[in-house]
């Protein structure tokens, strides 16, 4: 692992939102170059940016649209930057196309979402957590996404971080999944130094460039293939079309089958993608399931339920994406129930449903979006399942 | 089936290298166009062009999106993006302004870059971003099968417009002056020289620069119309395309099958998009300025 470059940590305690703590997460893990637009509830991530960069050899464009902005943030990989951009649900629709291309030429990249209410233009303004499965499959074709959940400024921060360092060591677009409330909660926020930052650096081809194949995968334990940017000399072609080890259009089913299995492979056989918080989860009868601001407001829940005397544990997802199906198998036989509190009508908890098939009880405590839980709404629903 | 056998013909191996080996993809020819069509003539003229501006190849980009024209940069021997429909204009962008050294050129078709990437087209050119756009204009929809374009001239007959299209084109060259571009010429795939004259010129001009190509679909467009083979067609090019350098752009718009206009019609000086971002950093931010230069990240260049 590299350490980060001072130019962009803004080392100290701070008091910043969610929106602003993700903005200095993404430029200490080393982000050079924005394009975005503008979005309720997202804009404070660009607009800092914006600030920023000028010190730091950055720069920002206010793209046309959200389908300009994703290209020009996959484009701005292959030219050597690490790169960024920031939307709400509306604009998370445009960018599907090219976070597709983003998959399918194999770009490191972080795209951030501050979840509102939708659908359409739903409350702009107001919290949701409706896009967890428009991050899962909202782009065309097979393959499998790294998203994570913040639930506070400073997780906000330290996960944004952890964001870029998966999209390098995959090589792939990862998503930031924020929602309203945590970009627009206000909180301490603690910045390390630079030393105390890792970052995963870019996998970079080293041998000549004139032999080198962009899709080469050359027993790279994360199977992935090393990268070189325009400009090294290696004069390569990468294309959305399925393609082989040299980039070349191939349409045929058998490299079909090789790019898209390793695609999908790349992610979907680790079972070490995984970022949890376990508590109570020892002699627990239910365990509550959240992520981002879902986690918060089941603290209050849980105490509650806790007081009643119900055996309760929690388990929040820092990475939701992929979904941490080996610790669920774990833990079913030994609990009545999962409990998945989220802010939508039902999204991971189809997640749990198809996990536990069955095995223990499966429940959600969703909501519409627009406010968050009632915390004595999350305790009723724990109290009932304990029964 | 019939029996009948065949006897080969004996050929004699040609072992004298390609003209422009070092610039193309070898290994990926023959190409997938159809006999007749412009884009071969349009890959070669800006491979000579390229030549002519003697920019490191190292550092030449090229940017296509999707169709028929979106296959060039598969064939180039460059650095060499094929990416998504209507995008390869904001993708150029990404790869300028990421990397300011690199010289990007975009290949496309009228399509590709004024129908799905009409939006990108105007404000590209309007930020005046370093790029050269190079459109080649076959009035349809060819890679799909031959529908009505922004670019089809009245009353043309393609598959969406079976009755002939009505709505009224889109003057590319007028389009793109009028949103800031700082180079505007047209040719036809006759025009070969001159097409290498000006693609050589709009390289080398700062800012955003414009060469639309009018081509030749024989397999979609000449049939449907009864224009007759790729040969005809540039014929039609040779007995009706006037040269009118300087031309004012809102005259240059195309009629169906009637005599038309190509020629330089624009060459002026305007600040780029890095020239302004720039110079308004430093009125307002001074020393403290740390313009981008080149990658962040870069583990084995200089």
């Amino acid at each position: 692992m590299d350490k980060a470059d001072p130019l962009g940590v803004l080392t100290g305690s701070h008091y910043l939102d969610g929106d602003e703590a993700c903005a200095e997460g993404a430029l200490a893990a080393g982000v050079r170059f924005l394009a975005g637009y503008p979005i309720t509830p997202s804009t404070e991530v660009a607009e800092r940016c914006a600030a920023r960069f000028p010190f730091m050899g950055g720069t920002f464009i206010q793209m046309e649209d959200e389908l300009g902005s994703m290209a020009a943030v996959v484009a701005g990989v292959w030219g050597g930057s690490k790169c960024l951009s920031v939307t709400s649900g509306p604009g998370f629709s445009l960018m599907m196309e090219n976070i597709g291309l983003g998959i399918m030429m194999e770009t490191p990249l972080v795209v951030v979402n501050v979840q509102r209410g939708g659908p359409s233009t739903g409350l702009p303004t107001m919290p949701g957590q409706a896009d967890m499965m428009q991050a899962r499959w909202g782009s065309h074709g097979d393959y499998e996404v790294i998203a994570v959940a913040p639930n506070s400024p400073q997780e906000a921060f330290d996960l944004t971080i952890e964001a870029f360092n998966l999209s390098e060591r995959f090589r792939t677009p990862v998503f930031v999944m924020l929602d309203e409330c945590v970009g627009h909660m206000t909180e301490k926020v603690i910045i390390p130094s630079a030393d105390e930052i890792e970052i995963e650096p870019r996998y970079m081809y080293t041998g000549d460039p004139k032999e080198y194949l962009p899709y080469k995968v050359n027993g790279n334990k994360n199977n992935i293939p090393p990268m070189l940017h325009a400009g090294q000399g290696a004069r390569f072609h990468t294309t959305g079309l399925t393609h082989d080890e040299r980039g070349y259009p191939d349409m045929t089913p058998a490299c079909q089958a090789v790019l898209v299995n390793r695609l999908v492979d790349k992610i979907r056989k680790r079972d070490d993608i995984v970022l949890l918080e376990e508590d109570g989860i020892e002699g627990a009868d239910v365990i509550v399931l959240s992520y981002g601001i879902s986690t918060r407001v089941s603290y209050g829940g849980i105490r509650i339920a806790r007081e009643r005397g119900v055996k309760v544990g929690h388990i929040s997802m820092k990475i939701v994406w992929p979904f941490p199906e080996k610790r669920i198998r774990e833990l079913m036989d030994s609990v009545k129930g999962f409990l998945t509190v989220e802010m939508n009508l039902g999204q991971i908890s189809l997640e749990v449903e198809r996990i536990v098939a069955g095995q223990c009880k499966t429940v959600l405590c969703g909501h519409a979006g627009g406010t968050v839980h009632d915390p004595k709404v999350i305790a009723k629903a724990i109290e009932e399942l304990a029964k | 089936m019939s029996d009948t056998a065949v006897t080969p013909v004996p050929v004699k191996e040609d072992t004298t290298p390609h003209p422009m080996e070092e610039w193309l993809r070898m290994d990926r020819i023959p190409h997938i166009w159809c006999p007749t069509c412009g884009l071969g003539i349009v890959v070669t003229a800006l491979v000579e062009a390229l030549k002519k501006t003697e920019f490191d190849p190292d550092l030449l980009t090229v940017v296509s999106g999707i169709g028929c024209t979106g296959r060039v940069a598969g064939y180039i021997k460059l650095d060499s993006f094929h990416t998504t429909h209507g995008r390869a204009i904001p993708f150029a962008t990404g790869l300028k302004l990421s990397n300011p050294k690199l010289k990007v050129v975009v290949v496309s078709g009228d399509g590709d870059l004024t129908g799905i990437g009409g939006n990108h087209f105007i404000h590209a050119a309007r930020r005046n971003i370093d790029i050269t756009v190079v459109c080649v204009n076959n009035f349809i929809y060819a890679m799909t099968g031959g529908q009505v374009a922004p670019t089809t001239p009245n009353p043309a007959v393609t598959s969406t417009t079976p009755y002939g299209a009505f709505e009224p084109p889109f003057n590319l060259a007028n389009l793109a002056e009028a949103c800031g571009a700082t180079y505007v010429s047209r040719w036809t795939a006759l025009h070969v020289r001159r097409m290498v004259e000006s693609m050589t010129r709009a390289l080398m001009k700062p800012g955003f620069s414009f060469v639309e190509v009018i081509a030749p679909c024989s397999t979609l467009y000449a049939r449907r119309n009864r224009l007759g083979s790729g040969l005809d067609l540039m014929k039609f090019y040779h007995d009706n395309a006037i040269i009118k350098n300087g031309c004012p752009t809102p005259e240059v718009g195309i009629d169906f099958q009637k005599p038309f206009i190509v020629g330089d019609f624009v060459d002026k000086e305007r600040p780029t998009w890095h020239d302004r971002m720039r110079a308004q950093m430093t009125a307002s931010l001074g020393d403290k300025f740390i313009p981008k230069e080149g990658p962040s990240i870069c583990t084995n260049c200089e």
